[in-house]
C-alpha cells in the first residue's frame, strides 16, 4: 500500500507518531497550546487499547510517567512551559533514576504564567537539566509538522536505547499549524527491560530509586550516569546545513525561527549577502564541533531565536570568539524574514561581507 | 489574469470574524493543495487576537519547500468583514491581490497598486439557500481569479474532510463555487465593457 500524506496539526501530528511509536502511556494536564495533543489521545488511546490518563496535576501526571516507565511502558507526557517547570522534579527522577520517558513540550512565553503566545524561552531550562542535580537528556527541536512526527517516533526509540528521558522541544506556532505529514507505520523495535518492574516471579525483585545514602555510592551514581551522557553526546548530535558551502554570514536558529531564516536567506542571496544556515536538531548534545568547524570559514554569526539570547551562549561557546556572533530576538513573536533580513544586511556591512547595494536600492524602490 | 501572476501567487491571507468560516477556507485550501501534491502549509492565528471576535489564518501553496509558514505582505488578501478591511488593506504587497466580501464591507479599496474586487458573499450564498456557503462562494471567486487550486481539488477535499452525514452538502458547495466564479466573470467583463 502507498503511504498517503495527511494535513495535520502538529499537536495532533506528535499524538498520531506516538502512537504509532507504540505508546502505551499517556499521563497530561492541558494547558495552552498543546492541548490538542491530549485532546487527540483522549479520542485515540482507547481506540487502541493504550491509556490515556488527565492527571489532578503536572505533578502528579510526570509521577504517573515515572511510575509507568518503571513499570517497563512506553510512556509520554506533555505540557508548555508553566507545566514544564512543575514537572521539572519528575524530570530529575527519571534522569536519576535511568528510566526512559518521552516529554513534549511546545512552549509559550513566560516568565510565570506569561501568555500563549510561541516562545523558545525554555532553552536553558530543557538544554541545563531544569530540575535540581546533575542530568542530562536529549533535547530534539523539530521545524516542521514532518519533523514533529518523525522525532516523537524516534525519541521513544532514543528514550528506550539509552534508559534516559527525551525531550521534544517546539513552540506554540508549530503545536497550531498544519502540514501535510508522512506518519511512521511500525513502532521501534521493542527492547528487553530486565529491571522493570513487572513482578519479581521466579526471580530476584528489581529496585528503581534515586536514593543513594553511602558514602562512595552517590559518587559512583553520577560517574556511572554521567558516561551515558558523554555517550548521547558523541552518538547523538544532530543537525541541518543550509546553503553554508560559501556562506560569510552564518545563521544559527532552530525550531520555527529557523524556517524563517530560511527565507530570510534566501532573501539576502538575492541582495548579493552570501548567508547560510545550520540549524541544530538536537539542542543538547549541542552541534558544537560543526558550529565550530564552520566558524573558521565564516566572517559572522547572527543567532536568530525567540528569547532573549539562550542558545547564543552555546554558539559563543562553540565559536570560541573566533567571529562576531550576534543576536536577533523576539520573545514571545515569530519574527517576519524583513526583520531578519536587515539585521543580516547591517551585520555584513559592519563586518565587511560582501552586499550588492544597487539591489537593496532597486528593491525598496 | 496572465499565467506569470498566476505563478507568483503563493501566499495568502483570509480574515474575518468567527463563524465566517474563516479556518475552514484555509483548510480546505491547504488541504486541496496537498491534493495537488504541492506543499502547503496552513497557520492559524490563536490567542488573544482570536479571542477578540476576530479570525484570521496564514496560507502558502508552493511547488518548493516551503520556508517561513508567516509572511508580512501576502500575495492575496480575503477580507470578510469591516475590521478585517480596515486592519489588511494596507499589508497585501503591491502588485498583489484583494478580495473584498462587500456585503458586510462598505467602504472602498484606497490602493491603487493592487487588484481589487468587491464581492457580496452573503448576498450570492443566500441566493443559493444557505448563507453558511458564503465563504466557499468567496474561495469560489479565488479561485476563478489565480487558479491557485483547482475547483474540483477542493470539492475533493471537503469529500476527505466532511463526515460521511454532511457529503449531501457537496453538491450544493459545488454550486458555490461555480456562483463566487460566475460573479467575478461578470466584473470582468463588465471592466472591459467600461474600457
Amino acid at each position: 500500500m502507498v503511504r498517503k500524506k495527511v494535513l495535520m496539526k502538529g499537536n495532533e501530528a506528535i499524538g498520531e507518531a506516538a502512537i504509532r511509536a507504540g505508546c502505551q502511556a499517556f499521563f497530561g494536564y492541558p494547558i495552552t497550546p498543546q492541548s490538542e495533543l491530549p485532546e487527540y489521545l483522549a479520542r485515540r488511546m482507547p481506540e487502541v487499547d493504550m491509556i490515556f490518563l488527565q492527571a489532578e496535576s503536572e505533578l502528579a501526571a510526570i509521577s504517573m510517567v515515572y511510575g509507568a516507565a518503571g513499570a517497563g511502558a512506553r510512556v509520554m507526557t506533555s505540557s508548555s512551559s508553566p507545566g514544564i517547570s512543575l514537572k521539572q522534579e519528575g524530570i530529575s527522577m527519571l534522569a536519576g533514576a535511568d528510566l526512559p520517558a518521552v516529554i513534549v513540550n511546545i512552549m509559550r512565553g513566560g516568565p510565570g504564567i506569561g501568555g500563549i503566545q510561541p516562545s523558545q524561552a525554555d532553552y536553558f531550562q530543557a538544554t541545563r537539566g531544569g530540575g535540581h542535580g546533575d542530568y542530562r537528556h536529549l533535547v530534539l527541536a523539530p521545524a516542521s509538522i514532518q519533523e514533529l512526527a518523525d522525532l516523537t517516533w524516534e525519541a521513544f526509540a532514543l528514550a528506550d536505547q539509552y534508559r534516559n528521558p527525551v525531550l521534544i522541544l517546539g513552540d506554540g506556532m508549530l503545536g497550531q499549524m498544519m502540514e501535510p505529514v508522512l506518519l511512521p507505520e511500525e513502532p521501534p523495535p521493542l527492547v528487553d527491560k530486565p529491571w522493570a518492574t513487572t513482578g519479581a516471579k521466579d526471580r530476584e525483585h528489581n529496585e528503581i530509586y534515586t536514593l543513594h545514602m553511602g558514602m562512595e555510592d552517590l559518587e559512583k551514581h553520577n560517574q556511572r550516569l554521567a558516561k551515558k551522557w558523554e555517550q548521547i553526546a558523541r552518538e547523538q548530535v544532530r543537525y541541518d546545513k543550509f546553503m553554508l558551502d560559501d556562506a560569510e554570514i552564518v545563521i544559527v536558529a532552530f525550531g520555527i525561527a529557523s524556517r524563517v531564516a530560511r527565507r530570510a536567506i534566501r532573501m539576502a542571496r538575492e541582495v548579493g549577502i552570501k548567508a547560510g544556515l545550520l540549524r541544530p536538531i538536537s539542542l543538547w548534545p549541542f552541534p558544537t564541533a560543526a558550529i565550530a568547524e564552520v566558524a573558521k570559514q565564516a566572517r559572522a554569526f547572527l543567532v536568530v531565536e525567540m528569547n532573549l539570547g539562550q542558545m547564543i551562549e552555546d554558539v559563543r561557546l562553540a565559536t570560541g570568539g573566533l567571529v562576531p556572533v550576534e543576536l536577533f530576538s523576539k520573545i514571545t513573536i515569530v519574527p517576519n524574514p524583513k526583520e531578519i533580513l536587515q539585521s543580516l544586511c547591517s551585520l555584513a556591512r559592519r563586518t565587511g561581507c560582501k552586499i550588492d547595494e544597487a539591489a537593496i536600492k532597486e528593491e525598496s524602490a | 489574469m496572465d499565467k506569470k501572476r498566476e505563478r507568483e501567487i503563493r501566499t495568502l491571507l483570509l480574515a474575518g470574524f468567527g463563524g465566517q468560516g474563516i479556518i475552514s477556507m484555509g483548510q480546505f485550501l491547504a488541504y486541496a493543495g496537498m491534493l495537488e501534491e504541492r506543499e502547503v502549509c496552513f497557520v492559524p492565528a490563536y490567542g488573544p487576537e482570536m479571542r477578540g471576535g476576530t479570525a484570521n489564518c496564514l496560507i502558502t501553496i508552493d511547488e518548493q519547500q516551503i520556508d517561513s509558514p508567516i509572511f508580512e505582505q501576502p500575495d492575496v488578501a480575503v477580507v470578510m468583514n469591516l475590521p478585517s478591511f480596515n486592519r489588511f488593506e494596507y499589508q497585501v504587497r503591491s502588485k498583489g491581490l484583494l478580495l473584498v466580501n462587500s456585503s458586510l464591507v462598505n467602504q472602498p479599496v484606497q490602493r491603487q497598486d493592487i487588484e481589487a474586487y468587491s464581492i457580496p458573499v452573503n448576498e450570492l450564498a443566500s441566493s443559493l439557500g444557505n448563507i453558511k456557503v458564503a465563504n466557499v462562494v468567496m474561495i469560489g471567486a479565488l479561485l476563478e481569479l489565480t487558479g491557485i487550486i483547482q475547483a474540483e481539488s477542493i470539492i475533493d477535499s471537503m469529500r476527505s474532510t466532511f463526515s460521511d452525514s454532511k457529503h449531501n452538502l457537496l453538491a450544493l458547495n459545488r454550486k458555490a463555487l461555480e456562483k463566487g466564479a460566475e460573479y467575478v466573470r461578470y466584473l470582468s467583463s463588465k471592466q472591459r465593457l467600461a474600457v
